[in-house]
């Protein structure tokens, strides 16, 4: 699996007042296996660019090739693209319309054509990755609570075993367990199942934390494309453009500041934990 | 008696039937005892489901209580020839911003309020422009809405507000959709008006940094208030928020873990200056 951009170019009306240059030459290769990021302040590309990855949306030019086919040739089959690279959508719940929780998840998998049986192994294999446990099933996706429907969601979109998982945002609006939870069971679907990520976030915490390459848009171009350590050492860049780093970039750069021989890539809590015991000859 | 006071609070949303019968009653508040002052910067935390919203909800009366009472300025919610009054002196702003946007260009979404209430046209573009200069919006007063970005909607949103003189705005996860940025202007915003204008602030969030300059926090669980105080009283205690889903700000976070490591720092750091200055003692 490899998914490569080439001189991706996206117009939003092209042809009137409203025109947008939404994306600018974009060239990129995601590889299989890999948890990717991308950040960016709002309108800076991100969202056009993962309805790209799954060919929603058309480019006004360039190629997008899935395992080295052009998606956007006549004959390409946009609808098995589809099944192979999942999207959730931001706010993925409101999406939810069965009358259970089984049978929503059931939608993809029936619509790949299979039969009944199948189609319940898929939505119970699916339901169990996101923990949704089984009591759940056969309520109505209504009666879940948020952090529970958007496993719900999410489900259903890995119910079709996704090759490529494209997620928006999944966490907005969730209290802290229940953002930390979701996030938990991504890097899990990504070990365990070995499905490339794709993680759209606002959350620098989060992407500093599960991904493993950072991609960073600002108005339709690339700036950034490094590994999470790499990026963050340029927070005044990233506030530049709206962005900004976790909070314990921050400390440390102050601490570095003050004289403290720390370490300044420490992007989370346990790996700043670990720098400052060790420069204060706490560490074991 | 405090702007926000509310006594024995509970709130019932009820499911019916096809055929008009109750099926199940959810008892979204149960019992809440609040006494908010005038000019106070509240900020309510809690997980999802805990009652939060819906405790939001009665404060300008979209909701009003099944038992218990709650008075805003003194007037109680139950009356419903007060509604209207009560909505002018707390006004809402909520999580999605392309909710609550209706205008086509900025100053017009931001005077729909005021002239509602049948204030005089003058007074309406004053009002406009005092509510888009304290938001910092003033520049886009004749721009579209819709090109604007997140966290420029909010401060919209939260200008429309304004332009109805309210005592106190309540706001519900008003930055869980914006980017870093977005986030800290709404937040700078609301902190303002709170700080000039003397405007109570209550602010729901799940982010736990906008919650550190609070005069006090609340905290929600199975409709009822658990936890009651200021940031720092609230934020020493890392294993009982954790109980509750929640957590603490990432320099907290740091901070409760070196102690536990033995490293001699304060409880309770809520800033990156402060811990930054206590390691700077030790080392």
């Amino acid at each position: 699996m490899s998914i490569r951009l080439e001189n991706i170019n996206y117009i939003y009306s092209p042809d009137n007042a409203f025109r947008k240059h939404a994306l600018k030459d974009i060239n990129l290769e995601i590889r299989e296996g890999e948890f990717v990021g991308i950040i960016g302040h709002t309108g800076s590309g991100k969202s056009t660019l993962m309805q790209l990855f799954n060919g929603l949306l058309r480019p006004a030019s360039g190629h997008l090739y899935y395992d080295k086919s052009d998606i956007f040739e006549e004959h390409y089959n946009l609808k098995i693209l589809r099944e192979k690279v999942g999207l959730v959508f931001q706010y993925p719940e409101h999406q939810l319309f069965e009358t259970t929780v089984l049978k929503d998840v059931c939608f993809g998998p029936k619509n790949q054509g299979l039969d009944e049986q199948s189609c319940i192994e898929k939505a119970s294999e699916a339901l169990r990755l996101v923990g949704l446990k089984e009591k759940y099933w056969e309520k109505s996706p209504f009666e879940l609570s948020g952090g529970q429907k958007r496993r719900a969601a999410i489900a259903g979109v890995l119910a079709m075993q996704p090759e490529v998982l494209i997620l928006d945002e999944p966490t907005a609006g969730l209290d802290p367990r229940g953002k930390n939870d979701i996030l938990e069971q991504i890097k899990k679907l990504h070990q365990e199942l070995k499905i490339t990520i794709i993680l759209v976030s606002h959350s620098m915490e989060d992407v500093a934390k599960y991904a493993n390459r950072l991609i960073v848009m600002n108005q339709g171009r690339i700036y950034f494309d490094d590994v999470p350590k790499g990026i963050f050492k340029r927070y005044q860049e990233l506030e530049a453009i709206g962005l900004a780093a976790p909070s314990v970039t921050y400390i440390m750069d102050r601490l570095r500041k003050k004289g403290f021989a720390v370490s300044a890539d420490a992007m989370t809590v346990d790996e700043a934990k670990e720098e400052i015991l060790k420069f204060l000859g706490k560490d074991k | 008696m405090g702007i926000i006071k509310s006594k024995d609070l509970e709130f019932e949303y009820i499911n019916h039937s096809e055929d008009g019968e109750i099926e199940s009653v959810n008892k979204a508040i149960a019992g809440v005892n609040i006494d908010i002052e005038k000019g106070d910067f509240i900020v309510i935390l809690g997980h999802n489901g805990s009652g939060k919203s819906t405790l939001a909800k009665q404060m300008n009366a979209i909701l009003q209580p099944t038992r218990g009472s709650l008075w805003v300025n003194g007037i109680n919610t139950k009356d419903e020839e007060n509604l209207l009054s009560i909505r002018r002196m707390a006004g809402m702003v909520f999580q999605n911003p392309d909710n609550q946007i209706i205008g086509s260009i900025v100053e017009e979404d931001v005077g729909f309020g005021p002239e509602n209430i049948g204030v005089a046209t003058d007074d309406i573009w004053k009002r406009v422009e005092e509510s888009l200069s304290a938001v910092k919006m003033l520049d886009y007063r004749s721009h579209s809405p819709n090109k604007l970005s997140g966290g420029q909607k909010q401060r919209v949103a939260i200008a429309g507000v304004m332009a109805m003189k309210p005592d106190c705005i309540v706001l519900d996860e008003p930055t869980a959709m914006l980017d870093p940025n977005g986030r800290k202007d709404v937040i700078r915003t609301i902190t303002e008006l709170n700080k000039a204008a003397g405007v109570t602030i209550i602010l729901i969030t799940h982010y736990m940094e906008e919650a550190i300059s609070a005069d006090r926090i609340f905290v929600m669980d199975d409709g009822k208030i658990v936890m009651e105080g200021m940031p720092r009283e609230i934020f020493t205690q890392v294993e009982k928020l954790r109980t509750l889903r929640l957590e603490v700000p990432q320099v907290t976070e740091l901070a409760y873990e070196l102690r536990q490591a033995g490293v001699a720092i304060s409880d309770g750091i809520l800033t990156i200056d402060e811990l930054v200055d206590e390691l700077c003692q030790l080392g």
